[in-house]
């Protein structure tokens, strides 16, 4: 027995009964997908899923766009601005940025470090579920009592005040709340799969420093988010209490202090924006060492860069805050902490700019948008800087100037990454290769698209237009620019179409993807493409960092690199066409079994949930029924049917 | 060895393959135990915020009863050390199914719930006791921190006396064996967690002067 095999394939405890449900069979079609436990099929339910959730949110984005083209808008109310505005952050931040970076975490992780499974294969089905079911949850309200109106922040007492204070009318907040502590259920459970995978389950030889760089920022984002969630959902009860159940958290009249909120948020919330942006740069940090053909620069450093910004992530939060009157000492010390965080960011770029340096640079389309990460990040980073200045700050507070800001570094950075990622492994994902010049095209067009939409902020910003705010005046000198946005905005939609025209073009007629097309550095690569559902027939042993690389290449005495023949140095080395870890054909590996179980427990949690929106205690008897039914024929059923 | 009966020697083996389970992770930690210690640090997190808007609001009153008001120390000192003494419980039982002594492990996985449930009879009481003297979630900020934070300290106890239940239930049926030992270890470490949690809070809710 090796190191790497999951909790769940050793215990299957003597004597178990069946459940109540008749174990799973199918392997295909629609009841396989929801009762799968394969990491990788689970990736795939993420990632499409956030993908609906992009082009949702992408929609409402363009709604508000279309508001703000000209002066005085009418295509919305000033109260459907709020819900779109609302909605839109809160799925970008919940429903698409997090889970997409889950989707690439479940794919990735057990394949990087040589893995057959993650550590709670049935865990890891539940935390989707419940992703999936906060997510529809949330969007219900719309028909079902109005929709979140707070800002993805929700302030209090604005989101707190009881319903019938008529500060938010309708039960937005309450969607809101409920909400966020159901997808952070789910967000928990994923995470606490990540840490336990990657500290447990890594292949002989993966020591930690020979971990890919991806698997180390997946690393971190988890402990961020086992650590960050659980704030914002303490937060969130009090606000719930606050509005259904008269307590006084941030009732300013009552001794309460509606800034509590604001510190408990921005304590979940800026480690929030490293759990962001961290598998971003995880992504580019091994799109680029591929395409310069070099291995990444500085390795360590950037490992431990990744780290000290999660450390550092807890100690700024407050510069979110510094118009709210902390006093100078406060401001000052938050302000000094904010700018540190820039030298482990700055040393991370020029790392990556060090890999590229030098290097034999192909151009193809994952490397543009990990070029084009580096760029957009820099800009959105530089202007970070300009935020922990504090009287600059001030004056910033709540312009356009902020929205630019995280745009550059959450579209440009995030984004830009999760598409470069797409195009990288989508041949590795789905066995077939996208078009790289329709690639190119899109590239190039969200680039332009993106740019235009949000570089003119920064001026806006500055010549004092506010943000969530449903319309402007005319003749205050923000007409064109805002044109120019609104026109950006529909250029990066026309980008997203291409690369769904791109999807669409491959699964038709996609070239066959071989097991290593961009002849890259990592374990995945040597395994076919897609892999089979063990993932290594045998589990690999790992003798370097960037080990798959050094089974194909060595160096002459000039450093020049010498591709390796074909089972070349070792045991099991391949080139290109050959793949490792295929010898046998998997028939005595014994995967996880499929289950009902985490569908049903995760079916508990949105009746529960409605049952606290409605204050109905009668719904939460069927809730309680279903989870404690999945949870105990959960407990009860083996990881893996004997058979 | 000539006595020991057939399922004695069965469990034996199951012990031995249980033991070989442990070695088969990379930090020699297994996934469940180490996936509930990163649970239970993500608690401590959750249980923080509580505590921080407690030590906040409690000195903020502007109307209703006031903590050294309505506080019965005696009381909850008995109820906290019926609590402290479930831990100890908690271990003999672990120790017994590791032992592979059912019936001990029955009689202490017991205790523990019954004295869990007698913490939560006495919280049911104080918290009774506290609304008859005039403080309701509603009364002022002092209400609403210490009902909302040892409230949900009270659910945490509640779920964790069903887990403990649960695990005698399975021990009744004979479906807990020696090599689930850690079952019952992973259901420990949470109770020792809440058990810790409220040493937190007894200290810095009830015994901290304002």
């Amino acid at each position: 027995m090796t190191t790497t095999v999951p909790e769940a394939l050793v215990t299957a405890p003597p004597a178990a009964r069946p459940g109540i449900l008749r174990r799973p069979k199918a392997t295909t079609g629609f009841w396989s997908w929801c009762t799968t436990v394969d990491h990788k099929k689970i990736a795939i339910l993420y990632g499409g899923t956030a993908l609906v959730f992009f082009l949702v949110a992408g929609i409402e984005a363009l709604l508000i766009r279309l508001q703000l083209a000209g002066p005085n808008g009418t295509v919305l109310t000033a109260s459907q601005y709020n819900t779109l505005f609302t909605m839109h952050g809160t799925t970008m931040v919940f429903l698409v940025g997090m889970p997409l970076a889950t989707a690439f975490g479940n794919y990735l992780i057990p394949l990087q470090i040589g893995a057959r499974d993650v550590a709670f294969p049935r865990l890891n089905m539940f935390g989707y579920w419940v992703f999936l079911f906060g997510g529809l949850f949330m969007y219900s309200s719309f028909v079902l009592g109005g929709a979140p109106n707070g800002g993805w922040f929700g302030y209090t007492p604005l989101t707190s005040a009881p319903m019938d204070a008529g500060f938010l009318p309708g039960r937005g907040p309450d969607f809101w709340t409920v909400g966020l502590v159901l997808l952070g259920v789910g967000s928990i459970t994923s995470a606490l799969n990540f840490v336990v995978t990657i500290l447990n389950m890594r292949a002989p030889g993966m020591t930690l420093m020979r971990m890919p760089v991806f698997v180390w920022m997946m690393l971190v984002v988890a402990f961020l988010t086992v650590f960050a969630i659980p704030v914002v959902t303490a937060a969130l009860i009090m606000v719930f209490f606050d509005r259904n159940f008269s307590t006084n958290f941030f009732v300013a009249a009552a001794g309460g202090d509606p800034l509590l909120y604001q510190h408990l948020f921005w304590l979940f919330g800026h480690p929030e924006v490293y759990i962001l942006i961290l598998p971003g740069m995880g992504i580019v940090s091994e799109i680029l060492p591929t395409f310069a053909r070099k291995p990444l620069f500085g390795y360590a450093v950037v490992v431990f860069s990744g780290i000290a910004i999660g450390f550092l992530g807890w100690g700024v939060w407050a510069h979110h805050m510094f118009a709210t009157g902390l006093g100078p000492v406060a401001v000052s010390a938050f302000g000094l902490a904010t700018m540190l965080i820039a030298i482990p960011t700055g040393v991370k770029i020029f790392n990556w700019l060090g890999t590229v340096w030098g290097g034999s640079v192909r151009l193809q389309t994952p490397m543009l948008y990990a070029l084009g990460f580096i760029a957009m990040f820099t800009i959105g980073g530089v202007s970070g800087v300009t935020h922990a200045i504090v009287p600059a700050d001030t004056q910033q507070t709540d312009t356009y100037y902020v929205v630019a800001h995280f745009h550059y570094v959450l579209f440009g950075g995030l984004v830009f990454a999760i598409f470069g990622g797409l195009t990288f492994w989508w041949p590795k994902v789905f066995g077939r290769m996208l078009d790289d010049r329709l690639g190119k095209v899109t590239f190039w067009l969200m680039l332009i698209g993106f740019n235009l939409s949000f570089f003119p902020m920064h001026f806006l910003g500055l010549q004092g237009l506010p943000r969530r705010t449903y319309t402007y005046a005319a003749n205050m000198g923000w007409d064109n620019l805002n044109l120019v946005v609104t026109i950006g905005g529909f250029v990066i939609a026309a980008a997203v179409a291409l690369f769904l025209v791109n999807v669409i073009v491959s699964s038709i007629k996609g070239e066959k993807a071989p097991a290593d097309p961009w002849d890259a550095r990592t374990l995945e690569w040597s395994i076919p493409s897609p892999p089979p559902e063990y993932n290594f027939a045998e589990v690999p042993q790992v003798e370097a960092r960037d080990d798959f690389w050094h089974r194909k290449y060595t160096e002459d005495e000039q450093g020049r690199l010498v591709r390796l023949p074909a089972g070349g140095s070792d045991a099991g080395a391949a080139t290109g066409s050959s793949v490792i870890g295929t010898q046998g054909d998997g028939h005595d590996i014994h995967m996880p079994s499929p289950s009902y179980y985490p569908l049903v427990m995760a079916l508990g949690m949105p009746i529960l949930g409605y049952a606290a929106v409605f204050k109905e205690p009668w719904l939460a008897v069927p809730g309680v029924i279903v989870l404690l039914f999945g949870l105990y024929s959960w407990a009860i059923e083996p990881g893996t049917a004997e058979d | 060895m000539s006595e020991a009966t057939l399922p004695e020697l069965a469990e034996a083996v199951e012990h031995e393959i249980g033991l070989h389970q442990h070695a088969a992770t990379n930090t020699g930690t297994t996934n469940t135990k180490l996936g509930m210690w990163v649970f239970l640090s993500s608690e401590c997190l959750f249980f923080g915020g509580f505590i921080s808007a407690y030590l906040l609001y409690r000195d903020r009153n502007v109307s209703g009863p006031k903590p050294r008001e309505v506080y019965d120390i005696p009381f909850t000192s008995v109820t906290s050390f019926i609590l402290l003494m479930s831990s100890l419980t908690m271990v003999l039982a672990l120790a017994a199914i590791q032992r592979g002594d059912h019936r001990r492990f029955r009689i202490w996985i017991l205790a523990t719930a019954l004295f869990g449930s007698v913490f939560i009879g006495g919280q049911i009481y104080e918290f009774t006791e506290f609304y008859r003297e005039g403080l309701a979630l509603s009364t002022n900020v002092f209400g609403s921190s210490f009902f909302v934070l040892t409230g949900l300290h009270g659910a945490h106890v509640t779920a964790g006396i069903v887990w403990l239940l649960t695990l005698w239930g399975m021990s009744m049926q004979n479906r807990l064996h020696v090599q689930d030992s850690e079952r019952v270890e992973i259901g420990g470490l949470y109770w020792h967690f809440v058990d810790v949690v409220w040493i937190v809070i007894f200290t810095v809710v009830y015994l901290i002067p304002t």
